[in-house]
């Protein structure tokens, strides 16, 4: 498994990796969970690798007070680890802590894993959950966009070319929380998965990417039960078939998985 | 031709087992093939080379991660511990005993990535742990030989029973 020959650059800095972003040419390299298997694969092909894995200053979680602000390079098993975030983000630390194993949580980031739009990333599952926000930037200028408009389909998001990631904006959120995935074996990506975050609830593996489950969010408003606001997990989605699992097949985990997590977070059955 | 579109091999320098090395490696180079083909040292396994079975686990600044799927030019600056690294002279680490002891190994393809997996959980973990600790810690790393049940048992020995001591990280 070797990849295609490309060239390596070492961001100095944010600024040299913004400069260099907006010449063209390059592909990020964060933690290269997912980039190096793909080149590995020659599923994915690069020019020149830009390596911002090491900038510390894009590796922080910092409270703003109204949000929590969380570097593009912080790996997975960071955010797992951060007394900050177990605090005051409790569901995106657990949801940190299910991704892959050790090793990979070592390496992976989160600004590599909102980049990649695998549709069931963990963190864009709780992300879209949480109501989370990203910022991009590039040479002259810094937008900010919500998750839910930054993933547009699997492997696609609104990065424009020259634009980097740099920081993920969260408004704390202590309620109660459940992260459920159904996979295959140990280290497969979930089949479908469900976040729950203070009556929040997304769902992933009914689209190409997460999206929230408004019914059940309504039903519990109303003060409905796990089972009855969790019949409604899969309403208005369009589940795919592919060689993973069928349709009904993953409308079925959805009822189920959130019918757990309601009563895991305390709903009465 | 461009900077930016440079394939020249990249000038590293990192600590490899508390040595300090310096190379000029190939950018698709993987640390598992910096530290086997240009170091020899080939106790690094390579079992899948996807990420998946981790016979390639090593420390990256303390830290286990898959050598097959970091390329050497990540670890520049940074401090690489492989199994050659472990023991202390003819002082087997106490992972490396707890798996002799509990008959942890059988072909021992698997055994560099396991013990290495074990040591830094047992370094980011200081409490005691459980079985399922364990199960989880270990989960990237595949054995198609023991049925986990003594590996499991080795580490559980070393966490509950005995100080392990720092892996030597940087270099002295
Ligand atoms: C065996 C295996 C199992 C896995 N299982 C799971 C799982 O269960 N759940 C889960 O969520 N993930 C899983 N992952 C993926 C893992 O979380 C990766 O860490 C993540 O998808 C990519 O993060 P990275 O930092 O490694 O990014 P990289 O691999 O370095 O980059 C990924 C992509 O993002 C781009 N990119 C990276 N950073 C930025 C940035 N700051 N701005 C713009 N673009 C950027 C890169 O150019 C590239 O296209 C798994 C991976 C493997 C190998
Ligand atoms: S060889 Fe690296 S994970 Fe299998
Ligand atoms: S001892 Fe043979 S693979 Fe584990």
């Amino acid at each position: 498994m070797i990849p295609a020959a490309f060239g390596y650059r070492r961001a100095g800095d944010l600024a040299d990796a913004l400069i260099r972003l907006g010449q063209g040419g390059v592909t990020v390299l964060a933690g290269g969970q997912s980039l190096l298997p793909a080149l590995k694969a020659r599923t994915a092909r690069a020019e020149t690798l830009l390596d911002i894995g090491h900038l510390t200053e894009l590796s922080h979680i910092t409270d703003n007070g109204s949000h929590l602000a969380i570097g593009a390079t912080t790996r997975h098993c960071d955010l797992a680890a951060s007394d900050l975030l177990r605090e005051r983000l409790p569901s995106l630390a657990g949801a940190a802590a299910l991704i892959a194993d050790p090793q990979i949580r070592h390496m992976g980031t989160i600004g590599g894993s909102l980049a990649h739009a695998d549709p069931a990333a963990d963190l864009i599952l709780a992300g879209i959950a949480l109501d989370a926000s990203v910022v991009l930037a590039r040479r002259d200028g810094v937008r900010v966009i919500a998750l839910r408009d930054f993933v547009l389909g699997a492997g696609r998001t609104a990065i424009e070319p020259g634009e980097l990631i740099t920081e993920v904006r969260v408004a704390p959120d202590t309620g109660p929380w459940s992260h459920r995935k159904f996979h295959r074996d140990a280290l497969e990506w979930a089949v479908v998965a469900v976040a729950v975050s203070s009556g929040r609830v997304a769902i992933s593996g009914l689209a190409p990417v997460p999206v929230r489950a408004p019914g059940v969010e309504a039903a519990l408003k109303r003060g409905a039960g796990a089972a009855e606001a969790a019949a409604l997990a899969d309403a208005g989605t369009d589940p795919p078939t592919d060689r993973t699992a069928g349709a009904d097949y993953r409308r079925h985990l959805a009822r189920v998985l959130t019918r757990r997590a309601l009563i895991e977070i305390g709903v009465a059955p | 031709m461009t900077e930016s579109g440079s394939r020249e091999d990249v000038e590293i320098k990192l600590s490899v087992n508390g040595r300090p090395v310096a190379a000029a490696v190939e950018p698709r180079t993987t640390l598992a093939g910096l530290l086997r083909d240009e170091l020899g040292l080939t106790g690094t396994n390579i079992g899948c080379d996807t990420t998946s079975c981790g016979a390639c686990t090593v420390l990256l600044d303390g830290r286990a991660v898959k050598s097959c799927t970091v390329v050497g030019a990540q670890a520049h600056g940074r401090s690489v511990v492989t199994i050659e690294g472990l023991a202390d002279g003819d002082r087997l680490h106490p992972v490396q005993r707890a798996f002799h002891e509990h008959h942890a190994v059988q072909c021992g393809f698997c055994t560099p990535g396991m013990v290495l997996a074990a040591v830094s959980l047992l370094g980011s973990a200081p409490g005691p742990l459980t079985e399922q600790d364990v199960r989880l810690a270990l989960k990237g790393n595949l054995c198609r030989c023991t049925g986990y049940h003594n590996i499991i048992q080795a580490v559980l020995a070393v966490a509950n029973t005995q100080a392990v001591p720092a892996v030597s990280n940087g270099d002295e």
